[in-house]
């Protein structure tokens, strides 16, 4: 429906929507997200939640401890080698439509401790992540600014044609592939099908 | 006379309760096939291994959940029933005290000197001694 068209409707009283945007309205403001923290992020992600920063205005402060029940996973924190194949796990045990917001630094790249043999740079590496925060950490007012960034791209999605996102499509998967322990830590040490190798992006 | 007077409609006492019961199933029928086509046509289940899992905490399952406990815990089961379960019995015994015959008191009298060498025992054990 055209835009200005609605306007003049609603001018006159008359409220116009799709089918596409109640749907898109009611997934965007009831976002559950996992009970789930990993490091002082978590901290910054639980005074979010708490009165003086109220995520509940955004519909999401209902967080669910069974990842059956979740639809956000944030990553909050430092993923270590030895906790990313729980974090895997869970994102893989998370019903579709399910989204990933990377919070802070360790979460995007590993952050100040990227050089520790035990810290995953980034754990774009093995999931799908939506919205990244920098910040270490970052601010609650960052993470409210990241799940309203969250809500925009949940509203710009479509229910059909080409472009829709990967829950609506048949073929693509819900689950990815969990690491494993190898002599050289985690193995496969990314998803290539998610996280492209960078060589490889500059070369073209 | 009779003629004139005003015909009730017949119904049938329990039609009420069929009305409703019908409204209860629609009420829940209509949101269940609502999912059901919705799977079907726009969203598509991705059930998976991982999805599946009965454990969910992010961590797999390992071993039996038929384990076997260690025997040293029948001294706590030992200790429990003296404490809980005769204070669960002393509490009535205490509030009809005054109106019971001379029979039920030795009858209780018995059922504590029971629970009272059960005491004594742990305590020659030296299960009541902090370590």
């Amino acid at each position: 429906m055209d835009q200005d068209l609605k306007t003049e409707l609603s001018k006159h009283g008359i409220f116009a929507t799709s089918f596409e945007e109640l749907y898109n309205w009611g997934r965007r403001n009831s976002v559950w997200p996992l009970t789930f923290g990993l490091a002082c992020c978590a901290i910054e992600m639980i005074a979010t939640t708490m009165a003086r920063y109220d995520l509940a205005r955004f519909g999401a402060e209902v967080f669910r401890p069974s990842p059956r029940q979740a639809d956000l996973m944030i990553v909050s924190g430092t993923v270590t080698k030895k906790m990313a194949p729980q974090v895997v796990r869970l994102y893989n045990q998370m019903p579709e439509p399910k989204y990933v917001i990377a919070m802070g630094a360790c979460a995007i790249s590993g952050g100040p401790f990227r050089d520790g043999y035990n810290v995953l740079k980034g754990i774009d590496r093995y999931i799908p992540v939506d919205v990244h925060i920098p910040g270490c950490p970052p601010r609650p007012e960052a993470l409210i600014h990241a799940f309203m960034t969250l809500q925009d791209k949940i509203s710009g999605q479509h229910l059909t044609g080409e472009s829709r996102p990967r829950h609506l499509q048949r073929d693509l998967p819900s689950e990815f592939p969990v690491p494993e322990f190898g002599e050289h830590g985690l193995e496969p040490a990314q998803n290539n099908e998610i996280f492209p190798n960078p060589l490889k992006v500059l070369q073209g | 006379m009779g003629k004139n007077l005003p015909i009730a409609p017949v119904e049938h006492p329990w039609a009420t309760i069929v009305v409703l019961l019908v409204a209860a199933v629609v009420f829940g029928a209509i949101p269940l096939s609502l999912a059901w086509l919705w799977a079907k046509f726009v969203s598509p289940a991705k059930p998976g291994l991982q999805k599946n899992a009965t454990y969910e905490c992010g961590l797999e399952a390992k071993g039996d959940a038929w384990v076997r406990l260690d025997v040293s815990y029948y001294l706590y089961a030992i200790v429990f029933l003296i404490f809980d379960v005769e204070a669960v019995f002393l509490l009535p015994f205490a509030a009809a005290f005054s109106g019971l015959s001379l029979a039920a008191c030795l009858a209780m009298l018995v059922f504590l000197l029971l629970l009272v060498e059960g005491l004594v025992w742990a305590c020659q054990k030296g299960v009541l001694t902090w370590s």
